[in-house]
């Protein structure tokens, strides 16, 4: 979808928009898609560990065990490459978005600084526990752990609010362009707080959950049929899988509070070009000057899915002044990412509820070919879905940066090359994104040749944290 | 309530030059270990060190920027906008680096860990000297208040290149003492010797540049050089003398109060900087209380601090012990 957004936007810079807009747009873009992969496995993949890791010392699963050790390797890696995308994240902040930490930094940029003490207790605790293994008593290793995924928790909900303060400003006072006072409270639980919130934490672990169920779904169809990949396949696929429901319904009441919060937004998903009510669901297509055009259209359902009636009346986009009307192309982009992301997000809610029924009938991991194809492919669905939600959000704000106060345009940085500085973001994320598919990979070989059953674990299947014993070193 | 916030900022740029200096250190020693063969025990000795540290270490910054754009907005764009190009090069190098290393420890075959490692040796320089000339930059009043100042002078001229050639040395001269101390701790007298020699040479390298930097500063930014000779004097000669004394310890291969030694003279140096720039965030132009945030965001960073003082301090403390106790090295 970002590449989308790219090509949709690369056609068309108008005049009046400083040179920079457009790069600095995509390079944004670009690194928040890029770094938002790797998010999820920060919040989650630490406590799917943690369910491996209590189930291995509760009843003595050497199974669980290996698996949370793994697991906590591949989180180390992902961990390290999401803490270096996030800090280029905070130096773009300030080099390409001076007009937003300038202005608005004293209530936009405080909510990182409570970010900034989570990542501190995440970083610590990450460390002690990934190097933890056969050096700490196991119950101890185990609680090490637990801060990692608490300090996720607030983490994400940090960024979050001052992400949701852009969609939703308030608890600010501005005298001659300038903030003055500030809430803090107003700021960080703001409107759009809790429901982006909770929609971003359960898609980390959702997104974690399926990519891991993913993961051994494929080596149990290769013929991997063991212990192991069942275990793994259960703990992550069955974490999602709980979850999604949760999620579409946090989801609709998202979409109902936008439909009231933010009309512009809303009025760009649904593609409504003029306020009206019996506002036909589009499902698909595309704006062209003003009108809508291909797609499929099911009538009152808009209206419907806005307030439960077919006669709400849904503000179009003829209600926003013209000099802050999003244009088609935005336009589209916001309507067919939410499609995309309703649409990936409603094919993982019928793999889940595939998966409960094949589990009702059968009592064990399924061996329908099927539905373990399915599974295969369903964290990168996932993913999809994830990025696609973000683009709705953030693209769907468009043209303002802080809804109301300041527009993107002003916001932008007025000096230098940024095509330039995009170009080598571009080719130094590509290089990292590759290097860590490839460590990644070459882990997982060494893994598969050390085996699956016959490998000592941990600690052993510790009956008591005194019965420690030290097991072999992996480096 | 600005200048506790200032403290507090500064506490952080301390802390990430003594602790994240180190680990950029250890990488210029990484860089400078010779061929696969030879370098292999200094290597294995700065990975078994950084290792389990570095991503808290890194954090400091991350603190400091916050701190930073929360607390003095204006200061923070007026950086950004004008000091574009070292901060794209500091942020390059924290990459490569931080991937490099990463996943140096994850490779197996030896070409793929010397690519990385090369990579990560060669962003641990470039690193600590971008940041060294950003700092040169603020501190001689090239940042004007409302940002966009001149892209390249800003940052090429003689305090720059001289914070970013101290900033270099320094790091290297924190890491070889640290490690100096890891390897006797481990027993390794062969280790703890050859990084006690190039403890000594960093030590001697930084005390020249900190003489030729005097000079420098004279001609090239009259006002710190004026505020470092008079009201952060007592601090230039603290550090000066911790200087001194920590070659004599070194010397004398005594291991008590090595590595407090050596940092303090850093810290003094850096807090020397930071009385010589008071009361100003940007040359003279910009004051604390200009560039400060209402007063509720200031409170808040207050008490975050605070909370960090009381939840992120002792973690730091048991991670640093368990590494330091051996508990989470690598073999």
């Amino acid at each position: 979808m970002l590449t989308l957004d790219a090509v949709l936007h690369g056609l068309a810079t108008a005049a009046d928009e400083p040179a920079q807009l457009l790069p600095a747009r995509q390079q944004m873009a670009f690194t928040l898609g890029f770094h938002i992969i790797l998010v999820p496995f920060g919040v989650a993949l630490t406590s799917l560990t943690l369910i491996a890791h209590y189930r291995g010392l509760r009843h003595g699963d050497s199974t669980a065990l290996l698996l949370a050790r793994r697991w906590s390797k591949a989180a180390a890696v992902l961990f390290a490459v999401g803490a270096v995308t996030g800090t280029v994240l905070t130096f773009e902040l300030g080099v390409l978005w001076p007009g937003l930490m300038g202005t608005y930094g004293s209530a936009f940029g405080f909510p990182f600084s409570i970010e900034g003490l989570f990542f501190f207790l995440e970083a610590i605790f990450v460390s002690i526990y990934i190097y933890g293994w056969n050096r700490l008593p196991p119950w101890a290793h185990f609680w090490t752990g637990v801060p990692v995924s608490l300090s996720g928790i607030g983490g994400t909900a940090s960024v979050v609010a001052a992400n949701s303060w852009m969609n939703q400003p308030g608890g600010i006072t501005m005298r001659d362009g300038k903030v003055v006072d500030v809430e803090p409270a107003k700021v960080f639980f703001n409107g759009a707080f809790w429901g982006e919130t909770i929609h971003m934490l359960l898609a980390a672990y959702i997104v974690a959950g399926f990519t891991v169920g993913g993961v051994y779904a494929a080596g149990l169809l290769r013929g991997r049929d063991n212990r192991y990949h069942r275990t793994g396949f259960l703990i992550g696929f069955v974490t999602a899988a709980c979850l999604m429901p949760v999620q579409l319904l946090v989801g609709d009441t998202i979409a109902r509070d936008v439909f009231n919060d933010e009309p512009a937004k809303f009025a760009a998903i649904e593609m409504v070009p003029t306020t009206d009510d019996h506002v036909p669901e589009t499902l698909g297509g595309v704006m062209i000057d003003g009108e809508v055009r291909y797609g499929w259209q099911i009538p009152d359902l808009g209206s419907i899915l806005a307030d439960f009636s077919p006669s709400t009346t849904i503000k179009g986009l003829d209600a926003i002044p013209a000099d802050v009307r999003p244009d088609d192309r935005t336009v589209s982009v916001v309507h067919l990412a939410f499609d995309v992301m309703v649409g990936t997000g409603s094919l993982l809610m019928l793999l889940a509820v595939w998966f409960a029924w094949l589990w009702y009938r059968h009592r064990r991991v399924p061996e329908n070919r099927w539905f373990l194809r399915a599974a295969a492919v369903s964290g990168a669905l996932a993913v999809v879905c994830l990025e696609s939600g973000w683009v709705v959000t953030e693209v769907g704000r468009q043209p303002w940066t802080v809804v109301g106060l300041l527009l993107t345009r002003d916001a932008v940085t007025t000096e230098g090359n940024i095509w330039a500085l995009f170009a080598c973001v571009l080719a130094l994320y590509c290089a990292v994104g590759a290097a860590a598919i490839w460590v990644l990979r070459s882990m997982r070989r060494r893994w598969r040749a050390e085996g699956d059953d016959n490998v000592t674990v941990p600690y052993g299947p510790a009956p008591e944290p005194a019965a420690a014993r030290p097991g072999p070193r992996e480096q | 309530m600005q200048d506790t916030v200032a403290i507090l900022l500064f506490v952080g740029v301390i802390a990430y030059a003594l602790l994240g200096g180190a680990d950029f250190g250890a990488g210029f020693w990484d860089l400078t270990a010779g061929g696969a063969d030879r370098g292999r025990r200094p290597r294995h000795l700065i990975d078994a060190s950084i290792g389990p540290v570095w991503e808290a270490n890194h954090t400091w910054l991350i603190y400091c920027l916050v701190i930073l754009w929360s607390g003095f907005p204006t200061a923070f764009t007026a950086i950004t906008t004008t000091l574009y190009l070292p901060l794209v090069l500091a942020a390059l190098g924290i990459v490569l680096r931080g991937a490099g290393f990463a996943f140096r420890h994850n490779a197996l075959r030896t070409p793929e860990q010397r690519l990385y490692g090369a990579v990560f040796a060669l962003s641990s320089v470039l690193t600590p000297y971008s940041f060294g000339a950003i700092a040169g930059a603020i501190a001689s009043g090239r940042v004007p208040t409302g940002g966009n100042g001149n892209a390249l002078t800003s940052w090429n001229h003689p305090t720059s290149h001289l914070g970013g050639v101290l900033a270099v040395v320094v790091c290297a001269y924190l890491a070889a003492v640290y490690l100096h101390v890891e390897a006797r701790r481990a027993g390794d007298t062969a280790l703890a010797r050859y990084f006690r020699d190039r403890g000594l040479a960093a030590a001697a390298a930084a005390g020249a540049v900190s003489v030729a930097g005097i000079f420098v500063l004279r001609s090239d930014a009259e006002r710190l050089f004026h505020d470092l000779s008079h009201v952060a004097l007592p601090l230039v000669v603290g550090a000066a003398v911790c200087g001194v004394a920590c070659i004599v310890l070194l010397l004398t291969r005594r291991r008590i109060l090595l590595r407090q030694t050596a940092a303090a003279a850093v810290a003094l140096v850096v807090c020397g900087w930071g009385v010589a720039q008071y009361p100003y965030l940007l040359g003279t132009h910009l004051t604390l209380d200009e560039g400060a945030s209402p007063r509720a965001t200031l409170q808040v960073l207050i008490v975050v601090a605070c909370v960090a003082g009381v939840t992120v301090l002792p973690s730091l403390v048991l991670l640093f012990r368990l590494a330091g106790r051996g508990r989470l090295t690598i073999h």
